[in-house]
């Protein structure tokens, strides 16, 4: 039996060796077909939506980015997760991950790999990494003003990945932008938080190209030796020590900046889940070869050859591990303590009508921002209004 | 045109009435029908089923994420989408690259078919080349000249000596995906001049010169009027193409830096938001707003007549 996987393209090999061994240890119960869908996340969903809402039945696996969740699952394109087969895939999973797979009480995905952003500072020009945003926005001023490279590389550009920094600031600020039963909770944490982009792109700190930045071109510019800060995730480590040795060997990690001095960040979690097709005419088969595909020895292999980091909260622990991943304790801390990106079916919108108020970060009105994104949100949940 | 009892096929424009037809004109006229079917159904599968598949959307609330939710409403996403400003703002934005990109096309366009008339040596060589940008893949095109105006990487801004990213606000983006548009899109403009410009007869050009008349005289006077039914046809079409303009938007910023078109508009509705009811609404305005641009042309201006686009 043929069990299809479309999942993201996994350049190190690791979900091919994970599927094949799978497959192997089935006995031939199945054999997973891994579907390479697009690098990028938006297109990934364009093209696995289509398919699902025409109820292709040619999908079983599919790999879904951490906020889809509760999209997929409200429009019946994905099964719940029940009984033993959610027991197995649960066990041991840190609490963030974990979170973004339940919607509505339910399970609805396996964890498959997690994200979260770090601050990546160069040693050389940082003696001590900052512990706020506002002390790094004036630390990077300082550098600026001793003519060194000073720029604070985040993803300003109007993609997902600004809503990921706002949400991020907003959890730090400690406040929320919905509830988990969709109440529009937008308040002063929003418009702190918002204050914040704007002050760093008004700042020198700012990279000129700020409004066009995603995680790629910020790693380009750290690379280039302009940047003293990068918030990102850590693929910029391995990227780094490959192309460019001179900045790598400067490199320190911190954990993400704080919004409110004293008070631990909360950071927007990333990474995968594996849900099973309500269209897959094998689901059973479906689960089990999840099940398989999740396990610790798969999960370990895609973090040292691929730098996915697992879910699980024991792999951290390894030693094998910890040498792969320098910063290990800091992702599980971050990944224990974590922020979450709105969880609604209509997230697409939310997320939509998020960049819509905040692009240009330049243009930001901290003091109008909250009546503004109340309102935006507010259409975008209804999904009835042009955003 | 009377009609007579015998009337060849597709000669006859009059409305069709009820007249004694020979055995022989009806066996014609069945044929003339079955021989146009093919074609016809392939028209109606192509182009009608999905124009009424989505005007039928468009009166629907029809959102995949929410399909229990489907239900028909009449012309409410019709009110959502014109009440929106976001809607407005995109229609002006889509006005702007349109009038200003075609406008340069025209100019430069004019001046290429101009050059390429003249040419004495390696004419088709020349010509050859001069499409080159128009045969490079839309979406190629624009990811070149995205990495060219790239503050970190591109000639462009190293060129200008910019210290700040010209695609970081709206009036470097304007330009940088005008510039493209521009680049990409004045061959086929002049491609389609140059057509224009063959008809203008030699002797009329001869006897104005003659009679003393500058270059310039001779170009407004004579080759101008004469190439009107080409100048109109070269504008249409470049007028209909620009304004749904999607792939150099996409590419640049997706619509950032207040640079979002119509077209734009309509794929985050559609394939981002899924809300196939709101989406096709955006989709059924954009076909009236060509429409209204094609009937303006063709009826303001007369595009449709004279020797190229002969219609009417």
């Amino acid at each position: 039996m043929t069990l299809n996987w479309y999942v993201f393209p996994e350049p190190s090999g690791s979900f091919a060796t994970a599927a094949a061994n799978c497959s192997k240890a089935s006995n031939g119960a199945y054999q997973i077909k891994i579907n390479f869908l697009s690098n990028s996340s938006d297109q990934q969903r364009i093209s696995l939506v289509r398919r699902l809402a025409a109820g292709d039945s040619s999908i079983d696996i599919l790999a879904m980015d951490v906020d889809w969740t509760a999209e997929f699952a409200d429009a019946k394109w994905i099964r719940p997760w029940t009984g033993a087969n959610a027991a197995a895939v649960s066990q041991g999973v840190l609490p963030g991950p974990l979170k973004t797979a339940t919607w509505d009480g339910k399970l609805y995905a396996a964890p498959l790999n997690s994200n979260t952003e770090l601050l990546w500072y160069r040693k050389d020009l940082v003696p001590n990494p900052p512990k706020t945003w506002n002390e790094m926005i004036d630390d990077a001023i300082k550098l600026a003003k001793e003519g060194k490279p000073h720029y604070i590389e985040e993803q300003g550009a109007k993609y997902e990945g600004l809503t990921v920094w706002f949400n991020s600031l907003v959890n730090s600020a400690g406040g929320q932008i919905l509830s988990p039963t969709n109440k529009i909770l937008v308040d002063h944490t929003s418009a702190r938080a918002a204050a914040i982009m704007r002050r760093l792109a008004d700042s020198p700190a700012a990279d000129p190209g700020l409004n066009v930045a995603m995680e790629g071109t910020s790693e380009t510019a750290w690379e280039h030796g302009d940047v003293a800060f990068q918030i990102n995730y850590p693929f910029v480590w391995s990227a780094a020590k490959a192309d460019s040795p001179s900045v790598f060997k400067q490199m320190g990690y911190a954990p993400f900046p704080s919004v409110i001095p004293g008070t631990a960040p909360r950071v927007s979690i990333g990474g995968y889940n594996l849900g099973v097709s309500t269209h897959s005419p094998h689901p059973q088969l479906a689960f089990q070869a999840v099940r398989c595909l999740v396990q610790p020895v798969n999960q370990r292999r895609a973090a040292i050859k691929g730098g996915l980091a697992p879910v699980l909260g024991s792999i951290y622990d390894e030693p094998s591990f910890a040498k792969a991943y320098p910063f290990h304790a800091l992702i599980k801390a971050q990944l224990e303590h974590y922020g979450l990106r709105p969880q609604t079916p209509a997230y697409a919108d939310v997320s939509l009508a998020i960049q819509d108020t905040l692009s240009p970060t330049s243009s930001i009105d901290p003091s109008t921002v909250v009546s503004t994104l109340r309102n935006e949100i507010k259409n975008a949940l209804s999904s009835k209004a042009l955003l | 045109m009377t009609s007579s009892t015998v009337t060849a096929p597709g000669t006859t424009s009059a409305k069709p009435r009820r007249v004694h037809l020979s055995d022989r004109a009806r066996a014609e006229r069945n044929l003339g029908f079955m021989l146009v079917a093919p074609a016809l159904i392939v028209m109606i599968a192509v182009t009608a089923y999905p124009l009424i598949s989505t005007i039928v959307l468009s009166l629907q609330r029809a959102d995949l994420r929410f399909p229990d939710a489907n239900k028909f409403i009449g012309l409410s996403n019709y009110g959502a989408v014109l009440s929106a400003p976001v809607w407005w703002q995109v229609v002006w934005h889509t006005v702007i690259i349109t009038v200003v990109s075609v406008s340069i096309e025209f100019v430069l366009g004019m001046a290429l078919a101009l050059a390429m008339h003249r040419v004495i040596f390696a004419r088709g060589t020349l010509r050859a080349i001069a499409l080159v940008p128009y045969a490079i893949v839309a979406v190629v095109a624009a990811y070149s000249w995205n990495y060219a105006w790239s503050l970190t990487s591109g000639w462009i801004p190293h060129l200008l000596g910019l210290t700040s990213d010209p695609l970081s606000h709206p009036f470097g983006s304007y330009v940088a995906i005008i510039i493209t548009e521009v680049w990409k899109n004045t061959p086929f403009m002049a491609l389609l001049l140059l057509a224009g410009l063959a008809l203008v007869p030699d002797e009329l050009l001869e006897a104005a010169k003659v009679d003393g008349a500058t270059a310039w005289q001779r170009f407004i006077r004579i080759t101008v009027p004469l190439m009107k039914p080409a100048i109109l046809v070269a504008l249409l079409f470049r007028t209909l193409d620009a304004f749904r303009i999607f792939d150099t938007i996409y590419i640049f910023n997706q619509g950032a830096n207040g640079t979002e078109s119509i077209s734009m508009l309509n794929y985050t509705t559609l394939l981002d938001r899924l809300n196939l009811g709101l989406g096709s609404a955006v989709s059924v305005l954009l076909f009236v707003f060509v429409g209204i641009i094609a009937f303006v042309f063709i009826k303001g201006f007369g595009a449709g007549s004279g020797p190229i686009g002969e219609s009417s």
